[in-house]
């Protein structure tokens, strides 16, 4: 059996390595951002429970919670900042597995494209998303008092520290839709995971308030580290330490769930 | 040029403790068509999965224009199209943006990419459609671009996992009429069905398969010899004559009587002059008919012959459209 020069040539076209895997990766992002684009209301919902949040904190419990040396709405924001992006990762989840469910992912894989783009287009269109939402409550935040201490590029550094977690979480959640198969299964999967990193962290109130065991929990976890490298870039104090933590978290958690997820999506059928 | 476009051999697969596959063996010829016919659950869309690099088989090796699936995926997978029971479109995106996205990812020549999308838009009676997302679409058009889709990169061989399920007769007509044209193109297909009548339509050659394994195959024209053309039901006014008439009846085709306790089936080659025999001979016996009808066998008949048990009742069950 041999084939035809006709299909050799055809084969050769499917092998393009690196730069394939980054053209396909690209237009699959294409692709995500597009169909976003035609489904504002899940931007408006992302978006509205953060905001709920921020009044929630500001005008309701912040009366009562004191932080020690800092307004409590420049110490609120950066925590909400961190609390929306891990939220919204769970859109990279959910949309895969309505890809999974929907004989999408069946077809990207009778495609010649490379094995990685479905799970880098998405965790990239999240990151685009993400771009746009922490930009809407960055303004929400100004709006509500918030300042920024430092200066411009200490903020921006913060802001890539942001996008460095929500890339991060989004690998994680990739690898949670496509193990859970079903898009409402990865939602409520989802919330119990997050929850507890998401309060019980330093994202609200500082975690010398909370009993010995649940603050050992709060200072050596993820959300924790973000927030308080991100409060560093924009409220001052000494930097280096919190950011090394917030890197090492987000690239070890990168490290961690992105060969995980691509593994479970080249067996996922 | 290889003679065969896909060839199965010994093909195996299991789920747990179930048995999907069990030893399928498959030679479809360049340029023909293979309908493999079988209820849910008989193997069919297992079998287009493996042949389509989607999964893995347990056992057995499959080559699709000389290559080997599990060995060379990647090369297949380039001379592949591949159109599922579940149009695989993104309802967000327009049909436009549909076809360009699978030309774009099948690596085509920038340039072509539009062109070719509007071309086949345009041939599958969806350029009014084109700029709508595609969840504003019917049923029967998504079906429509789901076909276009698997189509971009002008793939020789072409894989149909139920290309009709669940659409309304005249979609179901209309989209046979694509297919017809395709095949008369010179594309090898390998087509999965639930219908009877739409293998007779659309293959050369058809596979009966049931829990995983080869049953019957051959020509339509074969089948249906072993199986009668036509298919003769006689309801009779008393229960207690059935058994009689099953006999009697046996010289005329094979005869079978139904769950129901009153009707036979007997299964003729030609329906004109047997529906006299039967008349006469029940006539004869004194059995009295309470209704006779003459129609064309269904899958449920296949299935019955073949093995014994009808065809899943519920085959039908989940033709509710996606849409």
């Amino acid at each position: 059996m041999t084939t035809t020069p006709t299909s050799v040539e055809r084969v050769s076209a499917g092998h393009g390595g690196l730069r394939e895997a980054v053209a396909d990766g690209i237009t699959v992002t294409w692709r995500n951002v597009t169909a976003m684009k035609r489904v504002p209301e899940v931007l408006v919902f992302s978006t509205i429970q953060p905001v709920l949040f921020v009044l929630m904190f500001r005008y309701v419990f912040g009366g009562a919670i004191h932080v020690p040396g800092v307004r409590y709405v420049d110490y609120l924001m950066p925590g909400i900042f961190v609390q929306t992006i891990a939220f919204g990762a769970v859109q990279t989840g959910v949309g895969l597995a309505e890809d999974l469910g929907k004989g999408l992912i069946e077809r990207f894989r009778s495609l010649p494209m490379s094995r990685s783009a479905v799970l880098a287009g998405r965790t990239a269109a999240d990151l685009v998303r993400n771009l746009f939402v922490v930009t809407l409550m960055v303004a929400m935040g100004f709006l509500v008092g918030f300042r920024v201490h430092t200066n411009v590029f200490a903020f921006l550094a913060g802001f890539l520290m942001l996008m460095l977690f929500s890339f991060a979480l989004s690998w994680a959640f990739a690898l949670l839709g496509l193990t859970v198969g079903s898009a409402e299964a990865a939602q409520a999967a989802a919330f119990p995971a997050l929850a507890p990193l998401v309060f019980a962290s330093s994202a609200f109130v500082p975690p010398q308030s909370m009993p010995g065991w649940l603050r050992v929990f709060a200072d050596h976890q993820p959300v924790t580290a973000t927030v308080n490298a991100v409060r560093a870039l924009v409220l001052g104090g000494p930097m280096a330490r919190p950011v090394i933590t917030a890197l090492a978290w987000s690239l070890g958690l990168l490290a961690l769930f992105a060969p995980l997820a691509v593994s479970r999506y080249r067996r996922a059928a | 040029m290889p003679e065969s476009a896909i060839i199965a051999q010994g093909l195996s697969k299991r789920f747990g403790s179930v048995v999907a596959l069990d030893g399928i063996d498959l030679d479809v010829p360049v340029g023909t068509v293979l309908g493999l016919l079988g209820p849910n659950g008989a193997g069919k869309t297992t079998t287009v999965r493996i042949l389509t690099t989607i999964m893995r088989p347990d056992g057995g090796h499959a080559r699709v224009l000389g290559v080997d699936v599990a060995a060379h995926p990647d090369q297949v997978r380039t001379t592949i199209g591949l159109a599922g029971q579940y149009a695989a479109v993104d309802e967000n995106l327009t049909g436009r943006e549909n076809l360009i996205l699978v030309g774009r990812l099948t690596h085509q020549p920038r340039k072509d990419v539009r062109p070719r999308a509007a071309e086949l838009l345009d041939r599958f009676e969806l350029s009014n459609a084109a700029d709508r997302p595609v969840k504003t679409y019917s049923g029967g058009m998504r079906r429509r671009l789901d076909l276009a889709a698997a189509l971009v990169h002008r793939p020789p061989v072409l894989f149909l996992d139920e290309p009709t399920t669940g659409l309304d007769p005249r979609s179901r007509t209309q989209l046979w009429g694509v297919i017809g044209e395709l095949v008369s193109d010179g594309t090898t297909l390998l087509l999965t069905t639930q219908y009877l009548e739409e293998a007779d339509r659309l293959a050369d050659r058809i596979v009966v398969v049931d829990n995983g394994r080869i049953i019957a195959e051959g020509t339509s024209s074969e089948l249906k010899a072993t199986l009668g053309t036509t298919i003769i039901e006689v309801r009779l006014e008393n229960d207690a004559a059935v058994q009689s008439a099953v006999g009697l009846l046996g010289q005329v085709g094979p005869a079978e009587s139904r769950q129901d306790g009153r009707t036979v089936d007997v299964s003729v080659s030609q329906g004109g002059r047997a529906v006299v025999d039967v008349v006469r001979l029940l006539d004869g016996a004194g059995l009295a008919i309470d209704g006779i009808a003459v129609r064309e066998p269904t899958l449920d008949d296949v299935f019955l012959r073949l093995t014994g048990h009808a065809a899943e009742a519920d085959a039908d069950q989940d033709k509710e459209d996606v849409a």
